[in-house]
């Protein structure tokens, strides 16, 4: 069963299109991040969901319910925002209170409420506090907090961590999907940190202009991106992108100048024909050196132009058929520039674009 | 010896900077109060004693009886019943505009910066336009429209021209303010069940405390120095204080008494004045709050 359903939806300002022909199908209890680059219509996607912008086409279904001209109150959602949006003027009990209070829920239930949530967060300690006096961990508790008690089926966090330091980020990560876990809730969470999409989703939407560029679980994101956008997107450092021609064989065979990589192992959507022009993408975790490159099925020697050694590791800047390359080595190997390192990678892992369309092969 | 420099820099205790700043600073208060002393221990003295010139000079025998005829008998025209009857016209005129437009123009902010409808920077366009306009251009067709409502030569028409008025400005400021406050915040309201009256007096009054303390100096002041709407409007029985002192103050007839004129015109102007001491301190706050976000 679906929590909610989005049936081609699409919004436009003036002469702007910010969304288009969006079709979306959420399930009972699933994490769904919409990750994207800022301005890729993902808050915008998610402000929709809730009602706070009143959409130009499509419907909207929360629970098998139209709620496409519904109130946000009236949609069974709770909403998390970035900037916390606690009302300043209010304690903590009382920006908890505050939407229990207008839809009319006795007093009792509304204590009762706020005391389970208090203590599923941790929050009880402040809650006769004005938000001011809370640090920024506690506050987004405290907003969280304030979704919890409305008592609904599905929460919607708008970027919710990208005002917190680092650590407390990774802190609250774990809380959220812990919280996940015991609520059972949907959830859908925009965000533009691919750490978190890649952490605490089901299933992560890309976007990009308006667009779902690939919507699947992370491990096939990361593995088996659908275009060269998500491929470059997802992954820290990016994937090395290699321009070439890939042609028909057994295996078939990428060719960039005078490099030669026979694709076995690799699983083609379709077999190639001809000659294509296409990128080859290999993220620089999956390329090996030293001894495993010995083993690996594709090997080759690389010059190192530039290191940028991060303590667990190194990252080396090279060339591969004039093109750059980057890959990662052990952070306790002692390399110098100019230095020739042997290097190796399964095609197996990598990606293959066709130039014109970017859609994988 | 050289000392090589070490924490904190020395500072001069009195820099020439310093001196050319307080030199110029007292200067700038001398040339502001002097008038107002002048006012005062002119309003102290007697009529002999003032024909003796000498305007610096504190009073040699303090009287305060220029101070209750300013209030209480001098003429102001037909009637000689003092500012009194001036005072009370200006405290009905000023109380009512105040709240009123305050309210109007707080609402209308609001409702131009969280509930934007077709058109809505069209109109705000006019608002603005509006305030560029010379009053004195206005002034024939307000006096027809009021008294075609039937409240020409009423207190009433003078509330109803200064709400009118104050739009403009005020509209304008607490749009600026609202804005800058974070929209999440308003979305969050919206989902919590908050329609738009519940918004504007949970969530955006209680944090608005400093552009509302602007608005009321801004507008107290204002109507309560109004002289020309009050003259126009408000009909002979109702002329606000400003009229009123004036008309003492220009008197033809008779001796001109400087004692009571001057008292008169400090009466006037402390209403004013008692706003700026009382909250100052809220306004400059106000005016920075809206400049400077968060």
């Amino acid at each position: 069963m679906n929590s909610i359903e989005i049936r081609d939806l699409a919004l436009r300002f003036g002469q702007t299109t910010v969304l288009n022909n969006l079709d979306l199908d959420i399930g009972e209890g699933e994490f769904l991040v919409l990750l994207g680059s800022s301005g890729c219509g993902k808050s915008t996607l998610l402000n929709c969901i809730a009602g706070l912008l009143d959409i130009s086409e499509g419907q909207i279904f929360i629970n098998n319910k139209n709620v496409t001209w519904e109130e946000p109150k009236d949609r069974g959602i709770g909403m998390v925002f970035q900037s916390y949006a606690l009302y300043p003027q209010m304690t903590v009990y009382g920006n908890l209170a505050f939407g229990l209070k207008n839809a009319g829920i006795p007093k009792e239930e509304i204590e009762k409420r706020i005391a389970k949530a208090a203590d599923m967060l941790q929050i009880e300690p402040f809650l006769q506090r004005k938000p001011a006096a809370l640090s920024g961990g506690q506050r987004q508790r405290v907003a969280i907090g304030r979704a919890l008690v409305r008592d609904v089926d599905v929460f919607l966090f708008d970027e919710p961590l990208s005002n917190l330091d680092a650590k407390l980020r990774t802190e609250l990560r774990v809380e959220i999907k812990q919280l996940h876990q015991r609520l059972g809730n949907t959830m859908i969470y925009v965000t533009h940190d691919q750490i978190e999409a890649m952490t605490l989703a089901d299933r992560i939407a890309i976007m990009k202009g308006g667009k779902i560029q690939q919507l699947d679980t992370p491990a096939n994101i990361y593995n088996r991106p659908q275009n060269k956008y998500v491929a470059g997107f997802i992954g820290s450092p990016s994937m090395n992108f290699i321009k070439g021609t890939v042609s028909e064989g057994k295996p078939p065979v990428f060719r960039s100048g005078e490099v030669e990589i026979p694709l076995s192992g690799y699983e083609f959507a379709s077999q190639p024909i001809g000659e294509t022009p296409v990128w080859f993408g290999i993220r620089p975790e999956h390329v090996v050196h030293g001894d495993a490159a010995a083993d690996a099925p594709f090997k080759t020697t690389v010059k190192v132009d530039v290191f940028e050694p991060m303590g667990s590791d190194t990252q080396v800047w090279s060339k591969i058929a004039d093109q750059t390359f980057r890959f990662r080595i052990d952070g306790r190997v002692q390399i110098a520039n100019g230095d020739v390192i042997e290097v190796g990678f399964d095609p197996h892992c990598a990606s293959l674009f066709n130039l014109e369309s970017e859609l994988r092969l | 010896m050289l000392k090589e420099p070490k924490g904190p820099r020395p500072r001069k205790v009195i820099a020439p900077g310093r001196i050319m700043l307080y030199t110029a600073l007292a200067f700038a208060a001398l040339y502001y109060a002097l008038p107002l002393y002048v006012m005062l221990v002119t309003s102290l003295k007697g009529m002999p004693e003032i024909r003796m010139g000498n305007i610096f000079a504190p009073p040699m025998e303090v009287t305060f009886a220029p101070w209750i005829k300013a209030w209480d008998s001098a003429c102001t025209g037909l009637y000689c019943e003092g500012l009194k009857v001036g005072f009370w016209n200006s405290v009905k005129i000023t109380v009512p505009s105040v709240i009123a437009s305050i309210a109007i123009a707080s609402i209308n902010g609001y409702a131009l910066v969280n509930w934007r409808f077709k058109g809505s920077e069209v109109f705000f366009g006019i608002l603005i336009f509006g305030s560029f306009i010379p009053y004195q251009v206005m002034l024939y067709p307000l006096v027809i429209i009021t008294r075609e409502m039937g409240i020409f030569g009423s207190l009433w028409a003078v509330i109803f021209i200064h709400t009118i008025f104050g739009m403009p400005l005020l509209t304008l400021i607490f749009r600026n303010y609202f804005a800058a406050l974070p929209q999440e915040l308003f979305k969050a309201a919206r989902v919590d069940g908050s329609g738009f009256w519940g918004i504007y007096w949970k969530v955006l009054l209680p944090m608005s405390t400093p552009i509302f303390v602007v608005a009321v100096i801004l507008q107290v002041t204002g109507i309560w120095n109004d002289f020309l709407f009050g003259i126009v409007f408000a009909g002979v029985k109702n002329f606000p204080m400003t009229v009123q002192l004036n008309n003492i103050v220009n008197t033809t007839m008779g001796v001109k008494e400087y004692n009571v004129n001057m008292a008169a015109t400090i009466l006037t102007a402390s209403v004013p004045l008692v706003i700026y001491f009382l909250s100052g301190r809220y306004f400059v706050r106000g005016i920075a709050a809206g400049a400077v976000k968060g």
